[in-house]
């Protein structure tokens, strides 16, 4: 086996390490993720009627109801803020998180016929996909400003110059995401009933989360475990720097960076790990 | 020469049948007995891949043990009946799946054809796309606007370049799809059956762009396909697949005819046909049974069939010699199959064709049942086979039709001279 000495490019092999991430490679695939953002830039509006208007119905209708029922029916505290910038703050960045989990975590079945054919790096996929969803959030978050600015206006919010920290949190956000949704994708291929379940789950924890909710209203009892959620601190930045309500700590804060940081690696290494065979299972 | 491809006990096992039910079942067993660092119980079972035969086991061996080395400029040909393991083999070096067992190493940039087009979007210009295809192939951005005018050049397509393919023609789209490809720049390139699709100029476009690769720009390339025509012009080694397992690998002119007689054997001497025991109630038309005679230099084929449904149809015979050409087809009809609609029953045609226009040959006959445009209800591959001797060794001649000796040429001399 003298010749196994020579410079091989590559090495095909069933078995590879578990950390053998060929993140190099990603970056050399670096326009193929430049013309796959450009490709659902360009298409997301084509063969539509109301094209781009859809990015503002979805949070208006969803921002009235909740309005309404949980605002006015069930007369849930908004900490005082105004009940409809309360509730469009919230519905705006879960819009982005929950989108960006659901769809990384499909990525191998939406994507299967072109990943049955050629070989690219699939992490390009899901970063595919974060990155353009950024697109439907910054149309929702400019109507998200034009409503901030009208209750600006009226005096009725307070916010300060964390606004500025948003890019940071929208990473975090992104990262998390992105964790979550590489380890269900690397389970939806296998057992095909979990998207189900993600579809379903991903209601349940938006109740899980302080969006309808401020979480002041929490019992002291319990708001350790409320907490545990890493996307908490995120929420109540979001009122604390726009709306001026609510508690955000910076330590709190720390933890969800290091949650995201985390769930990320484990979500990268589980991906890879399942990339490599799941033609077959899919 | 160098070495570019080096495999070494290459296997692919997969598991047969549902996946679900019972993957947890099988995951956990093999999970624990790699906890306690034990080899995988399921890969020492499995059946080798026939399809012919039942199998008792669930996992089934795609690939089983494949060693070779494949030098720099070596274009090399992959054969087998279907399901051989010839895709699983170019999945495998196009890094699509991973193998079960065993090492491939290569060297330089692997570009895969395993089909055209792949990532297209039909939204999007045949410019955008030429870009986007580029770069899920694996091309820089910058490489692609350096051979961009090339590629357009390539396919044919200039007119249309910032409509949206959706608007293409099927050729269009097809030339468009192997113009990029084709104008990778990789080390290696692998190619599985794309020259299926696009009219007969631009399939010898392909073709002949595929032997300046291999042949002018010194680039190895590995090709699959059942056109044993176009294998032979284009690769000078050919594999052998068969069950799974590498029979053969060797220069193709001793190839190629080691695999058609094997193909042949398997099928030879069938004068008959009876497809009773198969019959489905839910099929409108269906053949039962088909005969094989030949008398006084005419071929007869008889073909029974039964109507339970009264569907517009042809009953279609294909003619086709061993090399996999189609020499002709037979219809019991006209084409407008509208109009041959037959009411419910059991019928026979009979097909017949002169055995002196064809060239000493194997043949092997095709039958089918459809309506000439979009679907087929019933088809059946090589049924029948029947072979022409060469009576005479001394006349041979190339081509598929025969002509009788009397019939050939008649030569007059037209002026006396030296």
């Amino acid at each position: 086996m003298n010749q196994n000495n020579e410079n091989w490019d590559l090495v095909i092999k069933g078995k590879t390490n578990l950390f053998d991430l060929r993140l190099k490679e990603v970056w050399r695939y670096r326009d193929l993720l430049r013309m796959f953002i450009r490709r659902d830039f360009v298409t997301v509006y084509k063969q539509t009627i109301l094209g781009p208007l859809w990015f503002f119905i979805q949070p208006i209708i969803t921002t009235l109801t909740f309005t309404i029922i949980f605002g006015n029916l069930a007369k849930i505290p908004t900490d005082g803020a105004p009940k409809l910038i309360f509730y469009m703050s919230g519905i705006t960045i879960w819009g982005y998180f929950s989108t960006c989990l659901v769809d990384v975590s499909k990525v191998f079945i939406s994507n299967s016929a072109i990943f049955g054919k050629v070989y690219f790096p699939r992490l390009i996929m899901p970063l595919t996909i974060i990155i353009s969803n950024l697109m439907k959030f910054g149309v929702q978050f400019i109507m998200f400003l034009c409503f901030f600015a009208y209750f600006y206006n009226q005096g009725t919010i307070h916010p300060n110059l964390w606004v500025f920290f948003l890019p940071f949190i929208l990473l975090i956000m992104a990262v998390m995401s992105m964790g979550i949704g590489l380890i269900l994708s690397s389970l939806t291929t296998k057992y095909r009933d979990l998207t189900m379940l993600i579809a379903f789950g991903i209601q349940l924890f938006m109740y899980a989360t302080p969006i309808i909710y401020p979480l002041s209203t929490v019992p002291e009892k319990y708001k350790w475990i409320v907490q545990l959620n890493p996307l908490v601190p995120i929420f109540e930045y979001m009122r604390y720097a726009y709306l001026g309500v609510g508690n955000f700590q910076i330590t709190s804060l720390v933890y969800s960076v290091v949650f995201s940081i985390v769930i990320l690696a484990l979500g990268v290494v589980i991906f890879n790990k399942v990339q490599k065979s799941f033609m077959d299972t899919v | 020469m160098s070495v570019v491809i080096k495999a070494e006990n290459i296997s692919k096992q997969y598991r047969l049948g549902m996946v679900g039910t019972g993957t947890i079942k099988d995951d956990l067993k093999r999970w624990y007995y790699n906890v306690r660092g034990k080899e995988d119980p399921f890969l020492k079972i499995g059946d080798a891949n026939d399809r012919s035969s039942k199998g008792d086991s669930d996992y089934v061996w795609s690939l089983r043990d494949i060693n070779f080395e494949i030098n720099q400029g070596d274009s090399v040909g992959i054969i087998g009946r279907n399901g051989a393991g010839k895709s699983t083999l170019l999945k495998i070096l196009s890094q699509v799946t991973q193998p079960t067992t065993g090492k491939i190493y290569t060297k330089g940039r692997i570009a895969s054809l395993l089909e055209v087009g792949t990532g297209f979007h039909p939204e999007m210009t045949g410019r955008e796309n030429i870009f986007l295809n580029g770069a899920i192939l694996g091309m820089r951005k910058h490489e692609i606007i350096r051979k961009f005018d090339e590629i357009v050049d390539f396919s044919g397509v200039e007119r249309y370049i910032d409509t949206p393919v959706k608007r293409y023609s099927s050729g269009m789209y097809v030339r468009l799809a192997f113009a990029v490809a084709a104008h990778l720049e990789s080390e290696i390139l692998i190619v599985d059956e794309v020259l299926a699709v696009g009219d007969a100029e631009f399939q010898k476009k392909c073709l002949g762009k595929m032997s300046d690769v291999s042949k002018g720009e010194g680039r190895t390339v590995l090709f699959v396909s059942h056109n044993i025509g176009a294998v032979n012009t284009l690769t000078n080694k050919c594999m052998y697949l068969r069950n799974g397992n590498l029979i053969e690998y060797d220069t193709t002119d001793k190839i190629i005819p080691i695999y058609l007689n094997d193909d042949l054997n398997n099928i030879r001497g069938l004068k008959e046909f009876d497809n009773t025991p198969n019959l489905n109630e839910n099929k409108p038309i269906q053949l039962t049974k088909c005969r094989f005679s030949i008398a006084n230099d005419i071929v007869e084929v008889e073909v029974e069939y039964v109507v339970r449904k009264s569907v517009g149809s042809v009953v279609a015979l294909q003619i086709i010699n061993a090399k996999e050409v189609s020499i002709i087809t037979l219809i019991d009809t006209d084409r407008d199959s509208d109009i041959f609609k037959r009411s419910e029953g059991s019928y026979m045609v009979k097909f017949t064709l002169p055995l002196s226009i064809l060239a000493p040959d194997i043949f092997k006959i095709t039958l089918s049942f459809s309506d000439m445009k979009s679907e087929r209800f019933d088809y059946h591959r090589d049924i029948l086979v029947f072979e022409k001797n060469n009576t005479d060794a001394n006349l041979t001649r190339d081509g598929i039709i025969f002509s009788d000796p009397k019939l050939i040429g008649e030569t007059k001399k037209l002026y006396l001279g030296n």
